[in-house]
């Protein structure tokens, strides 16, 4: 049996309690600039200048008008703290949350669709970037609008190009070409041991989900199937396999062991140890901060198994402004959110967060004064037919973490790459499985529920 | 007379009512509703629709379960003993009357109150492979003894190597032997001084008192340590979370069953598997704790007895 979503769970008012508890002691004091007007609670994930950024957006947004003041708050792990103030009945206006939390949000019911306001608001589709748009929409609907986004690309240091002999400003193209250049980049020391490493996949390996993508297809296309048997699967997990039985499982765990902190001059890619990395366009952040003096890298399409010239494939993902589900002001919180995606705003947003923009056009403006040297190759792949959002399961979050284990340990040659994938495989497939039979439990309450909001 | 004695159970529960409300809020029924959830499916923002055990069945055909299950055994196994011989001797070290006594028995004390948190960034750093204090004071002697032996040992990536990432966390544990070290000393000091006396009469030797006066009036001491450490050891969550960054560890070798709760009920949204996996440590402590209250019936000498 299913239950209305609004009838409340003891559980539910029990949370909404305690929730009111900690916040009668802890909510901030009303002062002149909020007098008269709906005060509206902003729950945003960034710190440093990537919050000072939104900051500004917030300020100006403050002065624009005298019915509206948005309280932007910093929150470390907000969506986890989202979905408890949710379940508690008292959550934010706004919340500024990772793609990827969209269909576990959506799925359990804990934002508001978004469909008529954006509509109302003027917000269009053909306005954005196809696959930022599509990032934002699960189960039929629009659920969020987007804030910075990034697309990854292979990053290749120039020095230890010059280094090994090849060419600083021609990276590799094809799957082949990587692994050959990897050969020629990597040295040893006399001990045998693994000095430095031309690409190592677990460096940083933040998309190892997405990897399959660059073999021929996504391991996931939507449904309740997963694809890790399919060919871009099974080679994916060959490639891993091969760098173990090339360079040694337990020297690439010895190599990898002296990697520093990611956001230090430690970082493998800033000190030498690796050449050639997956990463996003906040990579030159980290490099302007950390890297030594002189330090010179390049940007392209990662190889994939054939080459793609015009349409260069890449993984897309986006950071997102989401109104939660029960938000006491949700027209307000429209009219912040539609302010932050006029093309002014965005454009100053995304230029002092170093990223690009989700929009479909950006201003000359922004091409000319964006401090990011390579932009424009960002802004081209976000627009290759071939971008594709990166991997939106229901069950990312458990299926990332396999993933992880699995990879490091099929890299360091502690298991096959088969009986990992096979493994993985039945696992995740059981954990999709579940959601997929929780859905079908509550789709028609929740998707009646929705389209009254849609179209009251 | 009936009256009064109703005003003192009336002034009784008044006093009583913070602590009662408090544990029926955020302890009695938090316990209930978890046992209700345990048989649903539930994700929080849902309303729980009712499974049978089909979350317990689940729960013992998933190998991360059974993962989980032995790390926190096997850390219980190895810190707690580990930990009680530590700080017995401590304690008796520290029972000796000796210059700076006081200030021995504050150094030792004093990392017990740094904060989870805090401990957990500093082993991070202190069991770095590379870079780690615990692998610079071990390097020189592993070297001595490779030029020795014409060994090839070498330091452990101690946070990074599946094999040794259970034993870097027992390192981190032993950082909080302080606490218990206490409440040994106190145990020591109660020890009537007659009974060394005694036993040195009948010309005993330091061994032989500690194992048949020390150990045994000490046991009421012990009980209790080691009851707190295996309730302590089986709900560790905090520092292996920390350490591993909010994930499994090498090979999930940081996995515990409070993380395995936790990533389900709060990552993955699977409350309900949570509740369960939740409901079986419980009952894996009460059993424990049984097991160990039993145990202390036979072995544990109380002097008043």
């Amino acid at each position: 049996m299913v239950h209305s979503p609004q009838r409340r769970s003891w559980g539910s008012w029990w949370l909404a309690g305690l929730s009111l508890l900690t916040i009668s002691g802890c909510a901030p004091k009303a002062d002149s600039r909020t007098e008269g007007r709906v005060v509206l609670e902003y729950w945003e994930k960034w710190t440093d200048f990537e919050r000072e950024a939104m900051a500004r957006v917030v300020e100006n947004f403050n002065r624009s008008q005298d019915r509206i003041f948005v309280r932007l708050l910093s929150v470390s792990r907000v969506d986890q703290k989202m979905m408890l103030a949710t379940a508690g009945g008292v959550p934010p206006d706004i919340a500024g949350l990772w793609d990827i939390n969209l269909p576990s949000f959506a799925e359990n019911n804990a934002l508001m669709p978004l469909d008529r306001l954006a509509r109302e608001a003027g917000l269009r589709p053909e306005d954005y970037n196809p696959v930022f748009w599509r990032l934002c929409q699960s189960r039929g609907h629009l659920w969020a609008l987007p804030t910075t986004p990034s697309v990854v690309a292979l990053h290749w240091n120039k020095r230890m190009f010059r280094e090994a002999g090849l060419d600083p400003d021609r990276p590799p193209r094809t799957m082949d070409e990587l692994e050959a250049f990897n050969e020629k980049l990597t040295r040893k020391h006399p001990d045998g041991s693994l000095a430095q490493i031309g690409h190592m996949p677990q460096e940083p390996g933040w998309w190892m989900w997405d990897f399959p993508s660059w073999f021929g297809g996504p391991a996931w296309a939507g449904g309740d199937r997963l694809l890790l048997d399919t060919p871009s699967s099974r080679n994916f997990f060959h490639w891993l396999e091969s760098y173990a039985s090339r360079f040694g499982g337990p020297e690439l765990f010895k190599l990898r062991g002296g990697f520093g902190n990611f956001a230090s001059p430690d970082n493998p890619f800033f000190n030498g140890k690796v050449a050639m990395i997956l990463q996003g366009v906040w990579m030159d952040n980290f490099i302007r901060k950390f890297a030594p003096e002189g330090f010179t890298y390049g940007v392209a399409p990662f190889p994939e198994t054939t080459e793609h010239p015009k349409a260069p494939l890449t993984i897309a993902q986006t950071d997102i402004l989401v109104i939660p589900a029960g938000a006491r002001h949700p027209r307000e919180a429209m009219e912040f959110i539609a302010f932050v995606q006029q093309p002014n705003n965005m454009e100053a947003l995304c230029m002092a967060q170093r990223k690009l923009s989700p929009l479909a056009r950006v201003s000359q403006e922004f091409l000319q004064n964006h401090p990011h040297p390579y932009l424009r190759e960002f802004q081209r792949l976000a627009q290759s037919p071939r971008a594709q959002p990166t991997l939106c399961l229901p069950t990312i979050k458990e299926y990332s973490n396999d993933m992880m284990i699995y990879a490091n340990l099929v890299l360091f040659g502690r298991r096959s790459g088969e009986s990992a994938r096979e493994e993985m495989l039945t696992r995740q497939q059981k954990a999709l499985n579940a959601k997929t039979e929780r859905w079908a439990r509550i789709a028609e309450v929740h998707q009646a529920g929705w389209e009254k909001q849609v179209n009251p | 007379m009936i009256f009064r004695e109703h005003r003192a159970t009336l002034h009784g529960l008044f006093f009583i009512a913070p602590w009662l409300a408090g544990f029926l809020v955020l302890n009695l029924y938090p316990f209930v509703a978890s046992v209700w959830f345990s048989l649903c499916d539930y994700s929080v923002l849902s309303e729980p629709v009712y499974l049978g055990t089909k979350n317990f069945q689940d729960l013992f055909q998933d190998p991360v379960f059974w993962k989980a299950l032995r790390n926190t055994l096997g850390f219980a196994a190895v810190s707690i003993p580990l930990g009680t011989a530590l700080s017995i001797a401590l304690a008796i070290l520290l029972n000796q009357s000796v210059g700076g006594q006081g200030f021995f028995r504050t150094l030792f004390f004093l990392p017990c109150l740094v904060p989870a948190i805090s401990l957990a960034i500093l082993w991070q750093w202190m069991l770095n492979g590379q870079t780690g204090l615990v692998n610079l004071a071990l390097r020189p002697w592993l070297e001595g003894i490779n030029a020795l032996l014409g060994s090839s040992l070498k330091t452990p990536d101690w946070l990074n190597d599946p094999s040794w990432a259970l034993w870097g966390l027992v390192l981190t544990g032993l950082w909080g032997t302080g606490q218990a070290m206490v409440i040994y000393l106190a145990g020591l000091q109660e020890i009537p001084a007659e009974l060394y006396e005694a036993a040195t009469l009948d010309g005993t030797s330091a061994w032989q008192r500690f194992l048949h006066v020390t150990l045994p009036m000490l046991s009421p001491v012990i009980f209790f340590n080691v009851l707190m450490g295996i309730i302590g050891a089986l709900q560790t969550f905090a520092v292996p979370y920390l350490l591993t960054g909010g994930g499994d560890g090498p090979g999930r070798s940081l996995l515990f069953l409070a993380t395995y709760i936790y990533q389900n009920a709060f990552d993955f949204w699977n409350m309900g598997y949570a509740s369960a996996l939740a409901l079986v440590l419980f009952l894996m402590i009460v059993i424990l704790s049984l097991a160990i209250v039993r145990l202390g019936e036979k072995k544990v000498h109380y002097e008043g007895r």
